[in-house]
């Protein structure tokens, strides 16, 4: 990863109170076009309120997050999404009453330009429009191995499936860069291991960036290029897989004395 | 006979079975009221309900859209359908000397009733649809309550030099030949009833369509989405006050048109109609009818509007025994095996469900 590219996210001294508490502080990273690059740190060390921070759910206090080059000091949850941030969720967020295939519909909203009018009235762009989100929701169905659960209710898929369902709808809206906020949890070692391929396949398929949350560590140091470790809001540690396994540091944050 | 075929399969595929079946009995029953209209076989009692039933109908439409499809809890429907009315009523008046033909006032008075209740519903969601919570039931409750004091004080009156105003007292000075059409807490007095059954079931009919389409589309999926998770369907892009605003505005007009179509079918129609217990009255044929389900929504407010009609017979013990089958009703439609029961029902039906692969 040669550091002359101008990296997709480029976090500089990030940081947030919450009343007098610091949650995060002085986090600043880079990720760069088609890496994955993972976010670990023990329970409570402000993983996820990077993430929200990142995708604007929580406005920073300090620090900057430039995306491709751009400031987005100004920009809400919505205008992060268009401009090419795309997340799931630690506790799934799915729309639970709606079917399979609608949630990743619902997940090209924005890649839809016709209008109500054409909507209530029919039009030929409405259903030319259709026709193409229904054939592209499919594909990526079937690229996470969704594509025969497609009419059932989001709601009712194994927990496994719920997780991937989350990662086809954030992929809908076409982002530059994916945020998988603990993709493994709940799953057992084999679909831990379908979703490790599936990660790769996504970053090498979308030539799209991944920052990823994780604990399962065989998942972290399988896929991650780099890592970031996260302790107490404070940044603890950075660098590839090999250098994190041998800090010291690390290891004492982890288990202890 | 191929494509026939297909059509009809079509017709009550997944995708289009509910929208169908609201056509269908719509246009069935308009069939057969007309039927009986014809032969002389409905009593003028039930001839007398005949528009109101289609009012209600539009009316329960819109705030299941907003109801149902949006969730977010509406208590000032019969507002939005005053609005309708009064404006609706005015037009009329205004337009009679005009435009002799009934049919064309009424479809303008529905038309403006519907922009003046929309633009009404807009406002109000400015500041309250960017709120997570229940904050549109209570403004919306208020909402209600004003337009009823509002309409309760205010005078409107025309005549050859044009339209005339005032509010709380009756200062109207209307030249010879001019003519009161809001009169305060008389309400509108004198209004020609140019209301027509059919007009009425087009209405029904036009509502189906515009909320089905909405429903079946990008914006429709968006209000599903936000009603189902607020916090990821910001995540995938969707502006969500925007997208409520669009089911509030959609069920406020609906209900503008209602009340417009109302309000021209009686000469005398007072403020105080357009009150909380027809707020609320029109929340129970939604509920009732079942949240997001169009079809119920239509029966539920016909077996409600008629009950009481009915049960007239019964004298003192009318309003005990229509609370019972509420609750009754309430209890049943919410009842896991009267659930299943329809669904095996559902089932089948020729053209009924395609299977689906379940787990």
């Amino acid at each position: 990863m040669s550091e002359d590219r101008t990296p997709v996210l480029d976090v500089q001294g990030l940081g947030i109170d919450f009343g007098g508490l610091t949650a995060v502080n002085e986090f600043s990273l880079r990720v760069f076009n088609e890496e994955i690059v993972g976010l670990i740190g023990p329970n409570g060390a402000g993983k996820t309120t990077v993430f929200n921070m990142l995708t604007k759910v929580y406005q920073p206090s300090r620090g900057t997050i430039s995306f491709c080059g751009q400031d987005t000091a100004k920009l809400s949850v919505v205008e992060m999404n268009k401009l090419g941030i795309a997340r799931t969720f630690q506790n799934i967020r799915l729309f639970t009453n709606l079917s399979v295939l609608d949630n990743v519909r619902i997940g090209m909203h924005n890649k839809i330009t016709y209008s109500n009018i054409d909507a209530v009235f029919r039009l030929p762009k409405y259903y030319q429009q259709e026709k193409e989100v229904e054939e592209r929701a499919m594909e990526l169905l079937k690229i996470f191995s969704l594509a025969d659960k497609a009419k059932i209710t989001a709601g009712n898929l194994p927990y496994g499936a719920q997780r991937r369902l989350e990662i086809a709808r954030a992929m809908a809206t076409e982002p530059k860069l994916l945020l998988l906020d603990e993709p493994a949890a709940g799953m057992n070692p084999q679909e831990t291991e379908e979703l490790m391929s599936m990660i790769r396949f996504v970053r090498d398929h979308f030539r799209i960036a991944v920052l990823l949350i994780e604990h399962d560590m065989k998942l972290v140091m399988g896929i991650c290029e780099r890592i970031t470790v996260l302790n107490y809001g404070m940044m603890l540690a950075e660098g590839t897989p090999a250098e994190i396994q041998a800090n010291p540091q690390v290891i004492k944050a982890y288990l202890g004395e | 006979m191929e494509n026939m075929k297909n059509f009809f399969r079509t017709l009550f595929d997944n995708n289009h079975r509910s929208r169908t079946v609201s056509y269908l009995i719509v246009i069935i029953g308009y069939a057969v009221i007309e039927l009986m209209l014809r032969t002389g076989n409905l009593s003028s009692m039930f001839q007398s309900l005949l528009v109101p039933v289609t009012c209600y109908i539009v009316a329960a439409l819109g705030l299941n859209l907003n109801v149902g499809v949006s969730g977010e809890l509406n208590l000032g429907q019969a507002g939005f359908m005053s609005l309708g009315a009064f404006t609706g009523v005015c037009l009329s008046g205004v337009l009679a000397p005009v435009i002799s033909n009934g049919i064309i006032r009424l479809i303008l008075a529905i038309v403006l009733g519907a922009l003046v209740a929309s633009l009404f519903g807009f406002l109000i969601g400015i500041p309250v649809l960017k709120l997570q919570g229940d904050y549109l039931a209570i403004v919306t409750l208020a909402f209600g309550e004003i337009i009823k004091s509002l309409v309760n004080n205010l005078f409107i009156g025309f005549d050859q030099n044009g339209m005339q105003f005032s509010f709380v007292e009756n200062k109207l000075n209307l030249a010879p030949g001019g003519k009161a059409l809001i009169s305060g807490p008389m309400g509108a007095t004198g209004t020609q009833r140019i209301s027509t059954f059919t007009i009425g079931i087009i209405l029904v009919l036009i509502a189906l369509t515009i909320i089905y389409n909405i429903i079946y589309s990008r914006s429709g999926r968006a209000i599903q989405a936000c009603r189902d998770n607020r916090i990821a369907a910001e995540s995938v892009g969707i502006h969500v006050a925007n997208t409520k605003m669009l089911a509030f505005v959609i069920s406020a007009a609906l209900a503008g048109a209602a009340g417009a179509l109302y309000g021209l079918n009686y000469s005398t129609l007072v403020p105080a109609k357009f009150d909380f217990n027809l707020s609320i009255l029109v929340l129970v044929y939604v509920v009732l009818g079942g949240l997001g389900n169009m079809t119920g929504t239509i029966f539920s407010t016909i077996i409600l509007v008629l009950l009481p009609e009915l049960l007239r017979g019964l004298r003192d013990y009318r309003m005990l025994i229509y609370a019972v089958v509420l609750i009754v009703m309430m209890i049943l439609s919410n009842n896991e095996k009267v659930k299943e029961l329809l669904a095996k029902a559902r089932q089948s039906l020729p053209f009924g469900r395609t299977k689906e692969v379940e787990e």
